[in-house]
């Protein structure tokens, strides 16, 4: 179990490191295939009026005219042991995790993740009990009354929950319920669950609701087509000979069977979807990584945009290593070796 | 009255394709501590009959009609959540592959442990001693250790025990072994049987055993009914149906049970074509279009349905051909085959 765990660890390190380049090279090799000079990287960390002389000068000492491999090794040990940045102004120091300076503020960006961390992990968390309770229960009572009028609505909505992009029903939402009824927040305001929890909630409430009807309905799907599964299995008709309850039969012995798959989906989601929900945030103007995200890459500030994305890689191979540990204690005929 | 008495049980499921007839109009009885085989190929209704005693039809598309008496109790009738109660406790089954029977995900003490408390308010470690103790009765090693473990962890044969033990945790009247030891190795299987009938004796249960090899209710079966299409073709205790059967088809079931004192180059007796569809059945005697002696009804076996008539004391037959004539078959062509082909 414990080498096991090591085991995955060293993996997941390594994966990292692949995403680590794979970004790298996407942001700053690939540009230049494309025929960025360094001058072009270095354009971005000087003001307009700069003069050329200026901007080969920032290019030199913030090493763009260096080999790749030279960059990106200095892009890896900032990230491991900080860095120290000159702009001319002045050394500045970048402490561990170092994922570079903003193009636009010339601000480290880990900080700024740091910042934005608590809104995503918020609306994640409030999103993903919703979607479960809701996802869940749908379809285990869709799978029990296949066919009925109920499995049809539920299945049909859970057909537009996801067909139906989160932009519009976010606006639609937002018309409706805080325009329209000035029932919710009107999107955009953001409060710290430790100064307001009942604000937090307020804020938050429609996003959540959005977010999980979209992945309400994965779940639901999934979970109905697992009940269908599992109920028709021997051990069921066992558990009824047995002379159990319809609903432990059910609860115990058919979704107990069906949560596996959902389970590793789950934890999948999860670790995406706390590393910024693009679509959710922008709609609602919340200040998470999402949003983050999209702002950098309308301005083409690259350092961030890698920040972010190394930051989501990571809550995703962190998410599928806790989701793979789990599934042994879920599951008591899988073993981890 | 017996304790479990059938009377003209039907269970019809209807499908796209029209109306499945699984079980159509049978009948038995039987008392504590006696054991009844019900015999036949697959499909013939046997698994559906036993379904149909535990109530476990009740709620989904089959169609029942007919009586079943447990204990001068009517089951058809009575609501599910009264069944319910007699499930597990009264009445308890046994099932055929005991891997895909037991939860995979639950410990067998605790699968025994639930099936106990279910019907018994007791706390946990008490039904936990319990169920210790029923699978050392049913012959597992070591049971206060076993009883931790997955049902993965055990073979297939220990698997079958912790089944019987737990269908046993009740103290049901009746036990209905669906295909015991279908899945089981040959040497596993005698020691299931074994077991089977040193619990009923101690239990004093009613047993039905549901099989298609006539081995094993050779081994157990005081009464045997045959099975054919949904119907009982020849009832009897196992003396009438091994030494004198006299129904075609429960010839052609003897005819092909391989046997240990004929040598091996000779060969079986198959029943000819297949089992009967259940939404077209045969007209007349469901038998005939695989029957060798159908000709000899001068065509009643295609125009009428036989009755279920009585032959001898108890012995029962569903045959057109006329009793002198079945045993004439018996005794002068079919025994002397089978005997030295």
């Amino acid at each position: 179990m414990l080498t096991y765990v090591i085991r995955r660890l060293i993996g997941a390190v390594a994966m990292l490191v692949v995403v680590s380049m794979v970004t790298f090279a996407i942001f700053f090799v690939v540009p230049q295939l494309a025929g960025a000079t360094p001058e072009a990287f270095a354009s971005r960390y000087v003001g307009r009026a700069a003069t050329p002389e200026t901007v080969q000068l920032i290019a030199e000492r913030l090493g763009f005219n260096d080999p790749v491999v030279v960059q990106y090794a200095r892009f890896a040990k900032g990230i491991v042991v900080g860095a120290e940045y000159d702009y001319g102004t002045g050394v500045e120091h970048c402490p561990v995790p170092c994922l570079g300076y903003s193009f636009l503020n010339q601000q480290p960006v880990w900080p700024d993740l740091l910042d934005r961390m608590p809104v995503t992990f918020s609306l994640a968390l409030g999103a993903a009990i919703i979607w479960l309770i809701a996802g869940v229960s749908t379809g285990v009572v869709s799978a029990l009354r296949r066919g009925s009028f109920f499995d049809r609505l539920a299945m049909g909505t859970a057909l537009a929950g996801v067909s139906l992009p989160i932009f519009f029903t976010g606006m639609v939402t937002l018309v409706v319920f805080s325009y329209g009824l000035n029932l919710t927040a009107p999107g955009g305001s953001w409060t710290d669950f430790g100064e307001n929890p009942g604000e937090w909630a307020y804020n938050l409430i429609l996003p959540w609701i959005t977010l999980a009807f979209l992945f309400a309905a994965t779940y639901a799907r999934l979970t109905r087509a697992g009940m269908l599964e599992t109920m028709g299995e021997d051990y069921i008709r066992t558990a009824r000979a047995k002379g159990l309850r319809e609903r432990e039969v059910v609860v115990k012995h058919g979704l107990r069977a069906a949560l596996t798959p959902i389970l590793t989906l789950f934890g999948l989601d999860f670790g995406l979807l706390i590393g910024g929900a693009v679509l959710t945030e922008s709609t609602y103007s919340l200040p998470g990584l999402g949003k983050y995200a999209i702002d950098a890459i309308a301005n083409n500030d690259l350092p961030k945009v890698m920040g972010v994305t190394l930051l989501t890689a990571c809550f995703v191979v962190l998410a599928s290593l806790i989701v793979d540990l789990l599934y042994a204690v879920v599951d008591p005929r899988v073993r981890l070796s | 009255m017996s304790f479990l008495e059938l009377k003209d049980l039907r269970v019809h499921f209807p499908t796209d394709d029209g109306l499945v007839r699984s079980v159509d109009g049978l009948s038995f009885s039987l008392e504590r501590g006696k054991t009844l085989g019900i015999v036949g190929e697959s499909g013939s209704g046997k698994s559906v009959t036993s379904l149909g005693i535990l109530g476990l039809h009740k709620g989904g598309p089959a169609k029942i009609s007919g009586e079943i008496w447990l204990d001068g109790e009517e089951l058809v009738s009575a609501t599910p959540e009264h069944v319910r109660q007699l499930r597990g406790k009264k009445m308890a089954m046994i099932f055929q592959d005991p891997l895909s029977a037991m939860h995979p995900f639950y410990t067998v003490g605790a699968q025994i442990i639930e099936a106990y408390r279910v019907h018994h308010d007791v706390s946990k470690s008490v039904a936990r001693k319990h169920a210790i103790n029923m699978l050392g009765r049913v012959g597992i090693p070591e049971p206060s250790r076993r009883v931790d473990d997955y049902p993965h962890h055990f073979s297939g044969g220990m698997r079958q025990r912790a089944m019987i033990a737990m269908a046993l945790s009740c103290d049901p009247e009746l036990l209905i072994a669906d295909e015991p030891t279908t899945a089981l190795d040959v040497t596993v299987q005698a020691q299931i049987l074994d077991l089977m009938r040193d619990l009923q004796s101690e239990f004093d249960s009613a047993l039905i055993i549901i099989t298609h090899d006539l081995g094993v209710v050779a081994e157990l079966a005081d009464d045997i009914l045959v099975m054919y299409g949904g119907k009982c073709i020849e009832y009897g205790n196992a003396e009438d149906i091994f030494y004198r059967p006299e129904h075609p088809y429960t010839w052609g079931l003897l005819g092909s049970m391989p046997r240990l004192d004929r040598e091996a180059s000779e060969r079986l007796l198959p029943i000819k074509g297949s089992p009967p569809s259940l939404i077209n059945v045969p007209s007349g005697c469901s038998f005939h279009p695989r029957c060798p002696y159908a000709e000899r009804t001068e065509g009643k076996s295609v125009s009428q349905v036989p009755e279920l008539t009585e032959t001898d004391g108890g012995h029962l037959v569903r045959c057109h051909l006329p009793r002198a004539e079945r045993r004439s078959l018996w005794e002068n062509d079919v025994k002397p085959m089978m005997e030295t082909t």
